[in-house]
């Protein structure tokens, strides 16, 4: 059965524009509930359609806003699927981007496109037309060929190798419970469906213990460096800093709806952005709070903080400090006595630095490539570095789940079978190892996403 | 009422229905006459194919070598099991001979898998040989619009590139447009016991060698498989009273949706094992074995190993089970289930005497192997038409299929699709989300076959839907349709589907608050959402009495129609999710490609895989996607190139 098929009447929404690169991002839902999706977001239904607005997007669930964007509603078949669709032109900052692929998928009927959906939804509706078919039949292949070696690539891995080792533990239980099923009258060992729940369990706790590990994700779309601290503690200087070493620097990129700077950086080999924050302190105003606000907000979220204070002064900084946490001593040129520390550039307390001089700044970034390295890293770790392998395999643990319980109340044999089936196919979607019967799954998995 | 040209007209007893039939001497008497489908072969594809185009009331010709050999089973006597089950329930359903037959014959009727599930549960029954051949006789003697005659057809005529008839021996031709061939193993059929060969079809039937050249002629791509069948004994000469008996069920599941329950006397079939020491004649006579000296190249079936297989590959184990079942109510003979073999006729007896039960046993006719050429069933249209020569059909084991029921679902789909080419009307084909039949179809003329190919119910991709208890609802309005269900079939299912949809609006009709079953003891979410007595249904702690408790109307339901309405809850929440799979799966089967398509002309193709598509020449989108080495861009390519073409067509 394929996996064109599988999602026939769904609505389906990705990000239709590069990730991580550029200033606005696009991300396109396309389906009967696109139109509820763009209500769930903004409050109010697609206006006229072809016509873009301006509107706020709250997280369907918290109500948080998450940013303000440029709205566009199409109705199909005058769209690009000939579904209806929205597209939500957003800012490009990946936390932005990630909440509102976040709210979207808090929307009820909605589900992450597979690759090249959005353009085999077209093809279907007759979207294209002659020249366009053929150009994108060309696409198609220079998109399957660069995805093949790409997921060649990664399935040499360990991941590759945990995910193959996986379908074929389910394949063997699968086939156990098959065989019980389809060979009944033979002289077979007894329980032999119940015999695979050893086998199952143990796929389940492994798969299950690798989607709550998010450092494949973290690899891929980068990690978050929030920059902490009291006003004037020289947060902006660091950042320009680091934004001025050609070397590293990556893009830059001014937020204008939140008062945050990032700045994106390739350190040791992991993408990593460096976001400027208001300046934590108690305050009355009310503009400034809100700035102080989502610099916080920032912060949570950050994956490694780095606290800034400077010498002798109480600055804001957490009371136990976590693997995500960096104290930095700043203005170290200032200092009285930066004698002992100046030796190694640190101390138990945090990291003396002085962007003026220079001084310890080089040590920071190591000790930033390290614990990146230490929370995040170990490339070789099998890691779930995509979405899509996230959402397959979560499918598989819930079928799991639901398959090893229905075996142990001895219900239908049928029902578990059906589970185990669906649990193979989600894992054979990840591997590429599917069945020739379930080809087409792999038709527009490999084709880029929101093309 | 059919009527019979006899070539080699026996008169002692094996025609006695014939004498009451129409007797057309003018027929008889002429070497020739014109048909509109011509049949050859009166195995269990030959029988349905027949049967099929006849009651699609087109003009039907069957060539038999022997009439007294139509219907025979020549191996296992039983019919079903599972996927098998589910098989003859569908040809039933579309008014085949197979179930209604089975059920007349069936001396040990049991529902295997009871106990998991309705979705996976096969009817399979025990059936007397000699009824089961004789009511298949008499039922294709009463089929109208059909003509039997005995002969062997030794060549097709083929004129201007179509099949216009056949020509028999002895000189005889018969003209018909399309033509079904159903001839099993005849194609350099082979069979070894021990170190003997000796070329035939089943034993005793001569191999079709005239029209091998035919078929060979055609460049078909052909395989070779292998298969066994186990000596036969004498029933009197077993000790059964050490044995240990496996009975009937109580109540037997028909086969028939027109079935009422058994008609024969119901028989035990007994187990015994080999051991050890069966175990040790046969290691020291492997050599004998045509297969481990090397005489057989032949794949037999992984699923139905001969006992020399099975000590060789499964040499730990210290005893393999062996069924002896009986082969008819007023027949000695005992068939025994599980010990295949190719050995040597007096190894054979040696190795069997050494069984507990066995041990005086005498040998009616040893076990033998038989391989033989198969047509590559990727050849075929979907229709079971043969590619290369318009107006052939090819069905059963000639396709690389194993088992009476494959056989004869082939031989029905054949025959209603001749019949329906005679008519001017369009293919009838069956997919994989409609039947087993149709998974069975997709599957030989997509991937084509490694071993003899079997059915089996995890090959079903939807088989929660294409369940045994529904065959009827999903096929007999479309055999209806088609006019290959005869009259009183459509009444009874007419009637049946009236009562299963007022039972159904009454099940779901029927609702209560969760704290109204809990008063009633259900232990239900206190969420405030209403269920129907359908929804309750569902839930496999709660079971149609307790449902009944509350609702008593439900109660008055006819059993049956209850036992459906409950199979149908329990898979409700499972076909709602796999309906919008249904849904896209058919959108990829109705996506047809054009028989005329140059791949050479489509673009972004790789060579491996234009071969490929050029090779299988899928009839759809759907199929393409199945074929081996398919790639994901070559998918793409293909579904742009046709809608490229169609939008060309409507501008």
């Amino acid at each position: 059965m394929g996996l064109w098929n599988r999602f026939g009447m769904e609505t389906i929404y990705a990000l239709a524009s590069g990730r991580g690169r550029g200033a606005v991002a696009i991300v396109r839902v396309s389906g009967p509930r696109a139109d509820a999706a763009l209500s769930a977001l903004s409050g109010r239904s697609i206006g006229s359609p072809r016509l873009a607005e301006v509107r706020k997007l709250f997280c369907p669930v918290t109500g948080v806003m998450l940013d303000e964007a440029l709205v566009i509603g199409f109705r199909g078949p005058h769209s690009f699927t000939g579904e209806d669709v929205v597209e939500l032109h957003i800012h490009g900052g990946l936390a932005v981007i990630d909440s509102v692929l976040d709210g979207l998928g808090k929307v009820e009927g909605l589900r992450p496109a597979l690759a090249g959906e959005f353009s085999r939804r077209a093809v279907e509706n007759g979207k294209f037309d002659l020249s366009v078919a053929e150009g994108i039949a060309d696409l198609v292949d220079a998109e399957s060929a660069a995805q093949q070696a790409q997921a060649l690539r990664q399935m040499r891995g360990m991941f590759g190798e945990l995910c193959e080792g996986w379908r074929q533990a389910l394949v063997k239980a699968l086939a156990y419970i098959e065989a019980e099923i389809d060979f009944a009258d033979e002289d077979l060992p007894s329980d032999l469906a119940r015999s695979v729940e050893p086998l199952a369990e143990r796929v389940r706790s492994e798969m299950q213990a690798m989607l709550e590990d998010r450092r494949g994700e973290k690899t891929r779309d980068g990690l978050f460096i929030a920059v902490l601290g009291a006003p004037n503690v020289g947060k902006s200087s660091l950042v320009n800093w680091l934004a001025g070493r050609e070397a590293v620097i990556v893009s830059e990129v001014a937020g204008t709806t939140r008062d945050v700077v990032e700045v994106r950086l390739n350190l040791g080999g992991h993408v990593v952005t460096i976001c400027d924050t208001a300046g934590l302190r108690e305050t009355d105003d009310l503009i400034e709070s809100e700035g102080i606000k989502r610099a916080r907000a920032v912060g949570e979220d950050a994956d490694l903080r780095l606290w800034l204070t400077t010498g002798g002064e109480d600055g804001e900084v957490p009371s136990e400090g976590s693997r995500r946490d960096i104290l930095v001593q700043t203005k170290a040129d200032l200092m009285e006595t930066p004698v002992s520390r100046a030796i190694c550039g640190s101390s138990p307390e945090g990291f003396d630095i002085s962007v003026k001089s220079g001084f310890g700044l080089e040590t920071l970034l190591e000790e930033i490539s390290r614990r990146i390295e230490d929370l995040y890293g170990g490339l070789e770790a099998p890691v779930i570095s995509r979405a899509r392998h996230r959402s397959e395999i979560e499918a598989c643990v819930a079928s799991l789940i639901r398959g090893l319980k229905l075996l142990s109340q001895d219900a239908d044999l049928s029902l578990v079978a059906e589970e185990f089936r669906l649990a193979t196919r989600a894992i054979g979607r990840v591997t590429g190892a599917v069945d020739v019967e379930d080809l087409l799954d792999v038709v527009f998995r490999d084709f880029c996403i929101g093309k | 009422m059919a009527t019979w040209i006899g070539l080699k007209f026996d008169p002692e007893g094996l025609f006695s229905g014939i004498r009451e039939g129409r007797w057309p001497d003018e027929i008889m008497n002429e070497k020739q006459g014109t048909w509109d489908v011509i049949v050859i072969g009166g195995g269990h594809a030959g029988c349905e194919a027949a049967a099929a185009a006849a009651r699609m009331n087109v003009r039907t010709l069957l060539i038999t070598h022997k009439w007294a050999s139509v219907g025979e089973m020549s191996c296992n006597p039983a019919i079903g099991g599972l996927g098998k089950g589910h098989l003859v329930r569908e040809i039933d359903a579309l008014d085949g001979l197979m179930g209604q037959v089975a059920d007349f014959s069936g001396i040990q009727f049991r529902l295997l898998n009871r106990r998991k599930g309705p979705a996976v549960q096969g009817p399979r029954t025990q059936s007397d040989r000699k009824l089961y051949r004789e009511e298949m006789q008499r039922r294709l003697q009463l089929q109208a619009s059909l003509d039997v005659v005995e002969g062997g057809v030794n060549d097709l005529v083929v004129e201007d590139g179509s099949v216009t008839g056949v020509v028999t021996e002895d000189g005889r031709t018969f003209h018909a447009g399309r033509i079904i061939l159903t001839t099993g193993t005849f194609l350099n059929g082979m069979i070894h016991i021990g170190r003997e060969r000796v070329p035939a079809g089943r034993v005793g039937d001569a191999p079709a060698l005239g029209l091998s050249e035919r078929l060979y002629g055609l460049g078909l791509k052909l395989g070779r498989l292998k298969t066994g069948t186990p000596p036969r004994l004498r029933g009197a000469s077993i000790n059964w009273s050490i044995l240990e008996r496996q009975e009937a069920d109580d109540v037997a599941s028909c086969f028939s949706y027109l079935g009422k329950g058994a008609v024969q006397p119901q028989v035990a079939c007994f187990v015994t094992r080999t051991n050890a020491r069966t175990h040790e004649i046969i290691r020291e006579n492997l050599e004998e074995s045509p297969v481990y000296g090397g005489r057989i190249e032949g794949t037999g079936p992984r699923y139905c190993p001969s006992i020399e297989d099975k000590v060789v590959r499964f040499g730990e184990r210290d005893g393999h089970q062996i069924f002896l079942e009986p082969e008819g109510l007023d027949d000695d003979t005992v068939y025994p289930n599980g010990i295949s073999t190719a050995l040597p006729a007096d190894i054979q007896a040696a190795m069997l005497k050494t069984i507990e039960g066995l041990e005086d046993v005498e040998i009616l006719r040893p076990g033998y192997a038989i391989e033989y050429d198969y047509v590559d069933p990727r050849e075929l249209l979907p229709t079971l038409e043969v590619k290369k020569q318009a107006g052939l059909y090819l069905a059963g084991q000639i396709n690389g299929t194993t088992g009476y029921e494959e056989a004869a679902a082939q031989g029905l789909m054949a025959g209603l699709n001749a019949a329906l080419v005679v008519k001017g009307e369009d293919a009838f084909i069956l997919d994989r989300a409609d039947a087993y039949i149709g998974v069975m179809i997709d599957d030989l003329v997509t991937k084509g076959v490694s071993e003899p190919y079997r059915m089996f119910t995890s090959r079903a991709e939807y088989r929660l839907s294409l369940r045994a208890d529904n065959a009827d609802q999903r096929l007999t309005g479309l055999g209806v349709a088609l006019g290959c269900v005869s009259g009183e079939r459509a009444a009874v299912f007419e009637e049946k589907l009236a009562k299963l949809e007022s039972a159904r609006s009454l099940a779901r009709s029927l609702s209560a608050s969760p704290s109204k079953l809990k008063k009633a003891g259900l232990s239900i979410n206190q969420d405030g959402v209403r269920r129907t007595a359908f929804d309750l249904l569902s839930y496999p702690d709660i079971s149609f009495e307790r449902v009944c408790e509350i609702w008593p109307e439900l109660g008055a339901l006819e059993p049956a129609v209850a036992e459906q309405i409950v199979i149908d809850a329990t898979y409700a929440v499972y076909l709602e999710r796999q309906a919008a799979d249904v849904k896209s799966f058919r959108k990829d089967e109705a996506l047809v490609l054009p028989a005329s398509l140059d791949y050479q002309t489509v673009p972004g193709l790789s060579t491996e895989v234009r071969l490929k598509l050029e090779a299988a020449r899928p009839v759809t989108l759907g199929q393409a996607s199945r074929v081996e080495g398919m790639t994901a861009s070559a998918l793409t390519s293909l579904l742009l190139f046709v809608k490229k073409g169609n939008l060309r067509r409507a501008g």
